[in-house]
């Protein structure tokens, strides 16, 4: 996506932003760039964390749920995002209950994969 | 970071103390810290160090027997995911996990006893790494599979325990949860 909505620094972030908004019209969303509690340099755009409360889900099991968002993103999958994760609640959900789980610490695993490079670079 | 018996334990990552553990030779580095603090979301109370470590038999990261060529292959991914009622793709291996998401898969299944799985190191595989990806249409790493079939990642785990939708799913399959035995106990006293 471009436009208005690619802030300088964050197009990977703002992309997915954009594409969530589009597809899912979310009552609430979060896209929060977690790559700076991981093992890759300063200001990759590779770990990302989404919280999305959304009408779409209604009805879909949590393996759906995923699979739809993961379908959304499917360039950004392939492509610079190394890590995403998931929290997709309806609105009812949400309403409900707006605790989002911590997301677990890093083990320094993107040192030793060999996938990195190819996310890193593909970062510009 | 601090070290007590043995265990490196940092409190810093999430405020949580970690208590004593007796869980093994796995550097915890605040990932049961995170993961106490997650169940507590569930509301259900936690009793740690309850059950030993286990060492899945793959779990040294050796790449699977039998695989003639095609280690990536659906056939070869099949045969794997249907081999073991539990089966986790993951980034180092259930003694040293190299990723914090494949950690909190292998520390969620420990929570609930889950003491025999089979685990596959992916990074020692890439031909399994992306076989295991198109089997599933799965773009990451740790993927779970319970009775030959894909349930989620870490996220989707987690959300499982914390639902107690995991309980039930390990009933099926004839695994009785550590944490039924863990709430036993609480109500009894």
């Amino acid at each position: 996506a471009r436009g208005p909505l690619i802030s300088m620094g964050k197009p990977v972030e703002s992309t997915i932003r954009a594409k969530l908004l589009q597809a899912l019209q979310p009552v609430h969303l979060e896209v929060h760039n977690k790559s700076s509690m991981h093992a890759v340099p300063r200001g990759s755009e590779t770990h990302f964390k989404v919280v999305i409360a959304s009408q779409c889900f209604a009805g879909l099991p949590l393996l759906q749920r995923h699979r739809l968002v993961n379908e959304i993103l499917q360039a950004e999958l392939a492509g610079p995002v190394h890590a995403l994760s998931i929290q997709a609640k309806t609105p009812q959900q949400w309403e409900e209950n707006q605790s989002v789980s911590q997301s677990p610490g890093c083990l320094g695993g993107s040192r030793h994969d060999p996938h990195m490079a190819t996310k890193l670079g593909s970062q510009g | 970071m601090g070290r007590r018996n043995g265990l490196e334990v940092d409190r810093s990552a999430c405020g949580f103390r970690c208590k004593k553990l007796s869980l093994g030779k796995a550097a915890m580095s605040g990932s049961l810290c995170w993961l106490r603090a997650a169940s507590l979301l569930r509301g259900a109370p936690l009793r740690w160090g309850a059950r030993p470590l286990s060492q899945a038999a793959a779990g040294d990261g050796s790449s699977p027997g039998g695989g003639e060529g095609g280690r990536g292959s659906r056939e070869s991914v099949e045969r794997l995911v249907r081999a073991h009622p539990v089966v986790v793709f993951m980034k180092g291996n259930p003694g040293q996990p190299l990723c914090g998401f494949s950690n909190a898969v292998v520390q969620i299944l420990r929570l609930h006893g889950v003491q025999d799985f089979q685990a596959y190191d992916v990074l020692q595989d890439p031909d399994l790494r992306q076989g295991i990806k198109n089997y599933s249409n799965w773009p990451t790493i740790p993927q779970v599979y319970l009775n030959g079939e894909f349930v989620g990642g870490c996220d989707i785990l987690l959300q499982m325990h914390q639902n107690g939708d995991l309980v039930e799913e390990l009933k099926k399959l004839g695994i009785r949860s550590a944490l039924l035995d863990a709430e036993k106990d609480q109500d009894k006293k």
